[in-house]
């Protein structure tokens, strides 16, 4: 019962390459007005284990909407949502808890870092809800701040950290339980030039080790680095 | 086994396993070693690691709870030590005497109260033998005929100023046992003096000054209505017969003899704390078995009787305060803990995108909400203990307060904070992830 979840990142060798990680069949998600408000019409996208996508488009598209769906935070209207071949539509809301705590890892823009918790602390976080055996959980968060370029930074607050370096303790606690999947919501968008390229150079390695990514950003640059672009307009996506 | 989510409660349900294996038969969700589980461990750690991050607003939460907490456990150490206090001023002066006399009557043509009945001669010793009863003395007042006094002189000096006697008591010989008085100097008359009617005498303190006398070995005499009494001893205390302290005190034989004493007074028994009611119920039965109701026997009241009644009218008015204290706390608690559910609530969205369930959220909330009540509950208990001892020490008395009522203090805190975090709680838990997690 307890043999998953040995490494940091399964090796895409456990997944079977021919069922797709995630597929959107016809989702839409509407929300009741008034005026009622239909952030995403008809969508339908495959994401094959260890793709690297990213999804782009202005403000208002639905790219939220479109990573609440895919990481279990909110439910289609109409549509249905298969992750790594299993319907989500009928989980309870413990079980969708416990598939994000295992099988999805976050990046927000804002980091959501907790303020008077150590680095290595906020690490340590997602691995109460994931349930990682309690003596790997120290290890594993120190591997995950040291492969993130901080291992010298584990007993700092986040308050004395840069914006970059945030964004990399939000990473690494994203990775820390080993997820197949990893959401990032506009990971750049408080970070400046140089710092946004050390946080996309470490999507690109973590992509090269097995794990898949899906990126939403407003940046054509940041865009631009992911294998598949998607872009989305007024709900509709297209693929560029 | 096989695609297990923990927490399912559907998985005998087929379709519900199809959907939680992805094709391969890998479960989406490996189920998780018991010990690997969110613990009620974890949710303390979690719950408490962010209360000490802002002491200021921790007093202020707090400090409403502390002051409820504190009145109360107070009001009650309070009176408990005014319970004691009065208790053991009452059991010192009264509660181990038991006074037996002749019960009075009505004669019928004249209107007057003459005694029913009367006390034995052998009294103290039909009583010595009843449980409970230390030791017993039989008294008597010997009234002089007019004209007789009491002086150290044997002449009657015409012209010396009228000075008012002491009065004449007799006694059986266990008188200094039983007032519990001690000697100033020579002895008591002892049984044999009482049997054979010797005319000794023993005065009280200030009976003894006042006729000058202060010594007894060169054996000074008083005179009694003329007769000669050897002075043995000076006697003083007998807290319990204060007017023996003004008193010529004979044998109970000599007094028969020379002054005629048809009954004497009353029987004086001390007891043991607690035995008033039974000895004064056995005592008459035990001097007048063919009459006991010729007899009359004064109890103390039972001791608990009165620290009840002081117990319940003290300070009714200060268990109200601090209820109405008390309830404040709670609405304070709760108030401080909605607006940390507000404030943290991208706290709680990041949570729950990282697993952790509604009910772990609420979970959270409610412990910190109940651990913060009970510091306050601690806090107050010992406020409130510290305020008995510093009154009973200004008062000098003995601090008296049930170690219960200060664990009861603390506890009770963690239920106001119980109370108090249901609603924040609740709330906390029905958090939207995605609201929560928006801008922030």
């Amino acid at each position: 019962m307890t043999d998953a979840q040995t490494s940091i990142l399964p090796a895409a060798s456990e997944t079977d390459a021919d069922v797709p990680l995630v597929e959107l069949r016809d989702v839409t998600r509407s929300f009741p007005g008034p005026p009622e408000v239909q952030a995403l019409k008809g969508a339908t996208l495959t994401v094959a284990p260890g793709d690297y996508i990213s999804i782009v488009g202005p403000s208002g598209s639905g790219k939220s909407t479109m990573l609440n769906i895919l990481g279990l935070l909110d439910r289609p209207s109409v549509g249905e949502y298969r992750l790594s071949g299993s319907l989500t539509g009928d989980l309870s809301d413990d079980e969708r808890a416990a598939v994000r705590a295992r099988f999805i890892g976050f990046v927000f823009q804002s980091f959501h870092l907790l303020p008077r918790r150590t680095v290595l602390d906020n690490v340590l976080l997602p691995m109460l809800y994931s349930g990682v055996p309690r003596r790997e959980r120290e290890e594993r968060a120190r591997e995950a701040l040291t492969r993130v370029g901080l291992g010298h930074r584990i007993d700092f607050f986040p308050n004395s950290l840069s914006g970059g370096e945030r964004q990399r303790v939000a990473v690494a606690r994203a990775v820390v339980s080993g997820p197949r999947l990893l959401l990032a919501d506009e990971p750049t968008g408080n970070l400046d030039q140089r710092t946004s390229g050390e946080v996309m150079s470490l999507f690109e390695e973590l992509n090269e080790d097995g794990l898949t990514l899906i990126v939403i950003t407003h940046d054509d640059g940041v865009a631009r680095r992911a294998r598949r672009c998607i872009r989305i307009s007024d709900g509709r996506l297209s693929e560029l | 086994m096989i695609g297990r989510f923990r927490r399912s409660r559907r998985t005998s349900d087929e379709d519900q396993q199809a959907a939680m294996t992805d094709a391969a038969g890998t479960p989406l969700v490996p189920a998780i070693a018991h010990a690997d589980r969110f613990t009620f461990q974890d949710l303390v750690a979690e719950a408490t690691s962010d209360i000490g991050s802002r002491p200021a607003r921790l007093v202020m939460t707090i400090l409403g709870t502390v002051l409820g907490i504190a009145s109360l456990v107070a009001t009650i150490g309070f009176a408990q030590t005014a319970a004691a206090q009065i208790a053991s001023q009452f059991d010192g002066a009264a509660a181990t005497r038991v006074v037996v006399t002749a019960a009075k009557a009505q004669s019928g043509s004249q209107n007057q109260s003459v005694a029913a009945g009367r006390l034995p001669w052998d009294s103290p010793e039909r009583v010595t033998s009843l449980a409970g009863v230390e030791s017993a003395t039989l008294l008597g007042e010997v009234e002089l005929t007019e004209g007789e006094t009491i002086t150290a002189v044997p002449v009657n000096d015409p012209s010396a100023a009228a000075v008012a006697s002491p009065r004449l008591f007799s006694a059986s010989p266990d008188l200094l046992d039983t007032a519990e008085g001690g000697l100033v100097t020579g002895r008591f008359f002892d049984a044999g003096h009482d049997s054979r009617a010797d005319r000794v005498a023993v005065l009280g303190e200030r009976a003894a000054e006042r006729m000058g006398i202060n010594r007894v070995d060169s054996q000074p005499s008083v005179f009694i209505g003329g007769v000669a009494y050897a002075v043995i001893g000076i006697v003083d205390g007998m807290e319990r017969r204060s007017e023996l302290q003004d008193a010529v005190i004979i044998p109970t034989g000599a007094a028969r003899a020379d002054f005629g004493l048809l009954a004497p007074s009353e029987l004086d028994i001390r007891i043991v704390v607690g035995a008033g009611p039974q000895v004064a119920d056995q005592a008459v039965l035990a001097l007048q078995p063919d009459d006991p109701e010729s007899l009359e026997a004064k109890a103390p009241s039972g001791s608990s009787d009165l620290s009840q009644s002081v117990q319940s009218d003290v300070n009714v008015v200060f268990l109200i305060l601090g209820v109405i204290a008390l309830l404040a706390g709670g609405l304070g608690i709760a108030n401080v803990t909605l607006l940390s559910v507000m404030e943290r609530i991208g706290e709680i969205g990041l949570r729950r995108a990282l697993g952790a369930t509604r009910r772990q959220i609420g979970a959270q909330f409610m412990v910190e909400s109940i651990v913060i009540g009970f510091i306050g509950g601690l806090i107050g208990s010992a406020l409130g203990v510290f305020a008995v001892i510093a009154v009973a020490v200004v008062q000098g008395w003995t601090p008296v307060t049930d170690p219960l009522i200060a664990l009861a203090g603390a506890v009770l805190g963690a239920v106001v904070g119980w109370g108090s975090g249901w609603y924040p709680a609740r709330r906390a838990a029905r958090v939207e992830p995605v609201a929560a997690l928006r801008g922030g």
